[in-house]
C-alpha cells in the first residue's frame, strides 16, 4: 500500500487484479480507497450475484480489532444490542448510537472468542471507540489495511469455495465463521453478506490476497464467477432490504443540522435495541423515544411502474410526508422498490401513498405521480441464504 | 454490612454540601452527609500548620457568601462570626507608593483624577453587569434545548435583564463579555498598578492571564459579592472552619446526620437510577437521591465510574477545563511583618502583589508551559491582625494565595517545592524587608497538595474553570444543567455546578431547590407554599 503522500487514493490488496478486470475503468471512492463502480456491465454483474457468483472487493471496509479483558463488557456499552448473545465464531449485525439515541453507524461484529472481536463499519469511528473505552481494559486497533476481504456471493458461491478446497465449508451456518489453511497462511471465511442470498466473505492478509483472487476465479471459471462493482451491489442490497450508512441515514456524529440524524426505531432497527442489558450509549434517549413515540419511520415501498423513485418526495394525498433514500428496479423480484423515511403515523402495512418521481429522457424532465404501497418485508429473500448445509450446484 | 436508608445521601461536607443538606432537611427530608476528611467544610476549613498557628487552609477570604442563605439558615445563631469585614485591597508597589482600592474610591499610587473618576464609573457599570449574573445565579438556569415553558421564561428573563440595562450598557456588555480584561482595563485606565490590581480579580484561581478571553466574565463573577452586600473581603473569625461549622450546626439542628472520616468509595446505580452509596468500609447506604458535593470529574470518573455512563457524557466530563494554578503559602511569624509604607491597620487589609498586567501575563506564560513563574502574583492576608485566636500571643500568621503555580508542572512539584517556597518568601521580602528572619515555620500547598487534601481534581478550587463555556446552562457541561445528572436521583451541588465556585453557597441551595422540585414538593426553601412552575 502506498502512503497518502504518494497518491490521493489508497488501493486494496487486490488492486492489480481488480484494475485488470475493470474493463469500464469506472471508479468510485470508498473511505479513501479506489473501488470499482462497475467492471463490465452492471446487469451482468447483478445477474452473476443472483444466478451464479459475484465477487466484490470489500477490503476498504473499516475494521477494528477489539481485545482485552473487558472487550465484551465494553462492546455491550457501545452497541445497542446485547453482544453477549453473539457466541464465539459467530458474527452479529449491530448498530451503535450516540447519547441522543441516534444511529452513528451499522456494522458487523465478529466474535473470535476470549474477548477478541472485530468490528466492521462504514464510518471511521476510532475517536468514539476510544472515548467509550475510558474505564475499560480494552485495546482497539484499526486493522483496515491489515486484511483484504472479498465477498463471494450467489447460488454457486459454496460450490466455488468447495472447488477451491475449503473442506466442510458447506457446513458453515449463516453468520458463522471458520478458519481455513490457505497456502502457508490462513483465510477466515464468514457466511455473511450484503446480498440476501447464499454468500461468504473471505478475509486474508494482504500478501496472500492476489493468490486468493486467482485461485477463486480459477475455481469459479465453470461456475459463472464474475467480479462485481458498487453499482451492482447497490441493486442487490436494495432488493434484499439492507440499509446503507451515508445513504439511508446520515451517521449521527456526521450530521451538521439539527434533526437530520435517525434513531434505531426510526430506521426499523428497533430489534437491535436491548433495554434489558444495562447501560449502553443512547439508552436514556431511546427509553424516552419508546415512551413518547418516534418522529419518523423507515418503510419499504412497492412503487408502481418501473421508474426508480430516486430522491422522490412521498405524499399522502397532497401532503408531503417523507422522502426516498434508496430506490431501484429489482430485476429478480420484478418490482420497483424504494426505501423511504416517512412520518411515523403513515407507516402502516398496506398504506397507500404517492411517490413524486422526476426523471429525465433526452433532456426532457417528466414528473410522475406513482402510487406506492407500504410493504412488510424486502422483496428478495432466498431460502438458500439460510440453508445448511449450503446447497451445491 | 448494614443497610441504612435515607431520602438523600450527600457525598462531601463542603460548604455547598452542608447548605444543600440543611435546606433539604428543613423541607423534611431525611439526609445523611458523608465526609471523607476529619472535619467538615471541604476547602473552607482551618488547620494548624505549625504549633499554635492556625490558618484558613484553602479559601482565605469571604467575599461573596450569599446573604439569603445566611439569613434563611439562621447562621448567626449557629456560630457565623466575622473578625473583620469590608476590607480594602492594597496593591503593593516596589517604591512604597501603594494603591488602595475600596469599592467607592482609590487612594495613593499617584492615581490621576481622571482615573479616579473612571474607576467610579467602571465599578458602577461592572456592578450593574454583575447584578444580572447575580439574578441568574439565584435562579433555576434554563435548559437550552428541549426546554419547557419555565425554561423559556427564564431565558426570557435573562434577556430582559440585559435589555433593561439600556441600549448603551447592553451593547457594552455584549462587546466586552467575550474579550479580555486587559483590553477593557486599557480602555478605561492609565495607572499600571490599578490595572494590574483589577486584573487580579479577573484571573485569580483560573488558568487564565489578563489577556485570556473569558477574563471579563470571571471578573464579573468575582464581583458578585458586591451585589450580595460585601464591600471588599471579610475575614471569618477562627478561620473558614467557623463558617463550615456554623453550616454543620444549622444542618444538624434541622435533622441532618453528618459523618466525618467516612469516605464514599462509590455511588451505586442501576442502568437508570442511583440506589445509594458504598463506603470505603464496604457499608452500603441506600438512598433514592444521591447528591455529590465532589467535583464533576471525581463524581463521574471515580464515584460512578465511566463504564456506567454514556460516551457523550464521558467526553464532556473529560473535557471540563479544570487545571488549578494557585498555591497556598502559610507563614508562622514571630512578630508582625513590616511592610514598607503600611501601618498596622493597612497591613490587615487585603495585600496584593501584582506589578503590571504585562508582568502578570508573562507569569501566566510560564504556567502555560508547565513552569511556575519567577514573578508570582500574590493575594496576602494577615488574619491574626483581626483574630488573635489563630496564633500564640504576639505572633502572627501570613496566608497567601499564589499564582501562577500550574498543577501540571514539567518538573515534579515535590522536588521544587522548597525552592518555590523560598522564592515566594523572597518576593514578599521585597515589600516587607526582614520577613525571612521572622519566620518560625512555613507551609506551602501546591495545586497537587490541594488536590490531595481537598479532593479537588487538578487542584482547581472552582471545580472547573469559570468561563463562558462552562457557566450557567453549560456548567458543568452541556446537557447536565439544572443540577440533575444523567441518572435519575443523581445531583451535583458543588462549585462544579451553576453558579460555580467561591464560598458563595448558591450551588448548594439551588441544588436543594431542584431536588425538592423534582420530588414535586410544594414546599419551597423558605418553608412557604409556592406554585411549582
Amino acid at each position: 500500500m502506498r502512503s497518502h503522500d504518494e497518491t490521493m487514493m489508497l488501493q486494496t490488496p487486490f488492486h492489480s487484479r481488480v484494475a485488470k478486470a475493470c474493463e469500464l475503468n469506472q471508479w468510485d471512492e470508498w473511505k479513501g480507497y479506489t473501488t470499482p463502480a462497475a467492471y463490465t456491465e452492471v446487469e451482468q454483474e447483478y445477474f452473476a450475484v443472483r444466478n451464479s457468483t459475484g465477487v466484490f472487493d470489500l477490503s476498504p471496509m473499516t475494521k477494528y480489532r477489539i481485545t482485552g479483558a473487558d472487550a465484551e463488557l465494553y462492546l455491550n456499552k457501545v452497541m445497542t444490542r446485547d453482544v453477549r448473545k453473539i457466541n464465539p465464531d459467530r458474527v452479529g449485525y449491530t448498530i451503535w448510537c450516540n447519547d441522543a439515541g441516534q444511529v452513528m453507524d451499522d456494522g458487523t461484529l465478529f466474535n473470535f472468542g476470549e474477548n477478541n472481536y472485530r468490528l466492521c463499519s462504514y464510518t471511521r469511528v476510532m475517536d468514539w471507540l476510544q472515548w467509550s473505552a475510558m474505564g475499560f481494559d480494552v485495546e482497539i486497533i484499526d486493522e483496515t489495511a491489515d486484511f483484504g476481504a472479498l465477498a463471494v456471493q450467489g447460488p454457486t458461491s459454496c460450490a466455488v469455495l468447495k472447488a477451491m478446497g475449503f473442506k466442510g465449508i458447506e457446513k458453515l451456518k449463516p453468520f458463522g465463521m471458520s478458519h481455513f489453511p490457505f497456502e502457508d497462511a490462513e483465510v477466515m471465511i464468514s457466511r455473511t453478506g450484503f446480498t440476501g442470498d447464499l454468500g461468504y466473505e473471505l478475509w486474508v492478509e494482504p500478501p496472500k490476497a492476489i493468490t486468493l483472487w486467482d485461485r477463486l476465479f480459477d475455481a469459479g471459471s465453470n461456475l459463472g464467477i464474475r467480479a462485481i462493482g458498487g453499482n451492482a451491489l447497490e441493486m442487490v442490497r436494495i432488493e434484499a432490504g439492507f440499509l446503507q450508512a451515508g445513504v439511508d441515514f446520515v451517521p449521527a456524529e456526521e450530521t451538521v443540522r439539527v434533526g437530520r440524524s435517525r434513531s434505531p426505531f426510526e430506521l426499523g432497527l428497533g430489534w437491535l435495541v436491548d433495554f434489558d442489558k444495562g447501560v449502553f450509549n443512547g439508552r436514556q434517549a431511546l427509553l424516552k423515544e419508546k415512551r413518547e413515540g418516534s418522529r419518523y419511520a423507515f418503510v419499504f415501498l412497492d412503487v408502481e411502474g418501473n421508474k426508480p423513485a430516486e430522491h422522490s418526495f412521498i405524499l399522502k394525498g397532497n401532503k408531503e410526508i417523507g422522502t426516498v433514500t434508496s430506490a431501484a428496479w429489482c430485476p429478480t423480484a420484478k418490482s420497483n422498490i424504494a426505501f423511504a423515511q416517512i412520518e411515523s403515523k403513515y407507516a402502516n402495512s398496506g398504506e397507500n401513498l404517492t411517490a413524486e418521481i422526476y426523471y429525465q429522457t433526452e433532456l426532457k424532465w417528466t414528473r410522475l405521480l406513482a402510487k406506492c404501497r407500504v410493504i412488510d418485508s424486502p422483496v428478495f429473500s432466498s431460502p438458500k441464504r439460510r440453508q445448511t448445509p449450503a446447497p451445491d450446484f | 454490612m448494614t443497610n441504612a436508608r435515607y431520602d438523600v445521601v450527600i457525598v462531601g461536607a463542603g460548604h455547598n454540601g452542608l447548605i444543600c443538606a440543611a435546606y433539604l432537611a428543613k423541607a423534611g427530608r431525611k439526609v445523611l452527609v458523608l465526609e471523607r476528611n476529619e472535619q467538615v467544610g471541604g476547602a473552607a476549613v482551618t488547620h494548624e500548620f505549625s504549633d499554635g498557628f492556625r490558618v484558613s487552609s484553602c479559601a482565605q477570604w469571604l467575599y461573596q457568601f450569599n446573604p439569603n442563605i445566611r439569613a434563611e439558615l439562621k447562621l448567626d445563631q449557629y456560630g457565623y462570626e466575622l473578625a473583620a469585614e469590608n476590607l480594602s485591597t492594597i496593591a503593593l508597589s516596589a517604591d512604597s507608593n501603594h494603591l488602595t482600592l475600596s469599592s467607592a474610591e482609590l487612594n495613593g499610587a499617584s492615581v490621576t483624577e481622571s482615573d479616579k473618576k473612571a474607576y467610579q464609573l467602571f465599578i458602577k457599570k461592572m456592578l450593574k453587569f454583575s447584578g444580572i449574573l447575580a439574578k441568574a445565579s439565584e435562579r433555576r438556569i434554563p435548559k437550552l434545548l428541549e426546554g419547557d415553558w419555565g425554561d423559556r421564561f427564564a431565558l426570557f428573563k435573562l434577556g430582559l435583564d440585559m435589555k433593561l440595562l439600556g441600549k448603551e450598557d447592553m451593547q457594552d456588555l455584549l462587546r466586552i463579555a467575550l474579550i479580555n480584561i486587559y483590553d477593557v482595563l486599557q480602555e478605561n485606565f492609565d495607572n499600571d498598578l490599578l490595572k494590574a490590581a483589577l486584573s487580579l480579580d479577573a484571573t485569580l484561581g483560573t488558568h487564565m492571564g489578563p489577556r485570556s478571553p473569558n477574563t471579563v466574565f470571571s471578573f464579573l463573577h468575582r464581583r458578585l459579592g458586591e451585589v450580595f452586600g460585601f464591600n471588599g473581603v471579610s475575614v471569618v473569625k477562627g478561620g473558614m472552619s467557623t463558617l463550615s461549622q456554623a453550616l454543620a450546626n444549622a444542618a444538624t439542628a434541622n435533622g441532618v446526620e453528618i459523618k466525618t472520616a467516612m469516605p464514599v468509595s462509590r455511588i451505586n446505580s442501576t442502568a437508570d437510577q442511583v440506589t445509594g452509596v458504598t463506603l470505603a468500609n464496604d457499608e452500603v447506604i441506600e438512598a433514592s437521591t444521591v447528591v455529590s458535593n465532589a467535583d464533576p470529574k471525581t463524581t463521574f470518573k471515580s464515584l460512578l465510574g465511566f463504564p456506567k455512563l454514556e460516551t457523550g457524557i464521558i467526553r464532556r466530563v473529560s473535557n471540563i477545563r479544570m487545571q488549578g494554578n494557585v498555591a497556598k503559602l502559610h507563614l508562622a511569624l514571630d512578630s508582625l511583618p513590616q511592610f514598607d509604607g503600611l501601618d498596622e491597620n493597612q497591613s490587615g487589609q487585603r495585600l496584593i502583589i501584582v506589578s503590571t498586567m504585562d508582568a502578570m501575563e508573562r507569569a501566566f506564560n510560564s504556567a502555560k508551559y508547565g513552569e511556575y513563574s519567577p514573578q508570582p502574583v500574590m493575594d496576602i492576608s494577615i488574619p491574626t491582625l483581626h483574630d488573635k485566636t489563630l496564633a500564640p500571643e504576639g505572633k502572627h500568621v501570613l496566608s497567601a494565595l499564589v499564582q501562577y503555580a500550574p498543577y501540571k508542572l514539567t518538573q515534579d512539584w515535590g522536588s521544587v517545592k522548597e525552592n518555590y517556597a523560598q522564592l515566594l518568601v523572597e518576593r514578599i521580602g521585597k515589600f516587607a524587608p526582614g520577613i525571612e528572619d521572622q519566620i518560625l515555620s512555613r507551609e506551602l500547598l501546591t495545586p497537587v497538595d490541594l488536590e490531595r487534601e481537598f479532593h479537588l481534581t487538578g487542584g482547581h478550587w472552582h471545580h472547573g474553570e469559570i468561563s463562558l463555556d462552562q457557566i450557567m446552562m453549560t456548567r458543568p457541561f452541556p446537557g447536565a444543567t439544572q443540577y440533575a445528572m444523567p441518572l435519575t436521583g443523581l445531583y451535583l451541588c458543588g462549585a462544579g455546578a451553576h453558579p460555580g465556585g467561591g464560598v458563595m453557597g448558591l450551588a448548594g441551595k439551588n441544588s436543594a431547590q431542584e431536588i425538592l422540585r423534582s420530588n414535586r414538593s410544594k414546599t419551597n426553601l423558605a418553608g412557604k407554599k409556592e406554585n411549582v412552575a
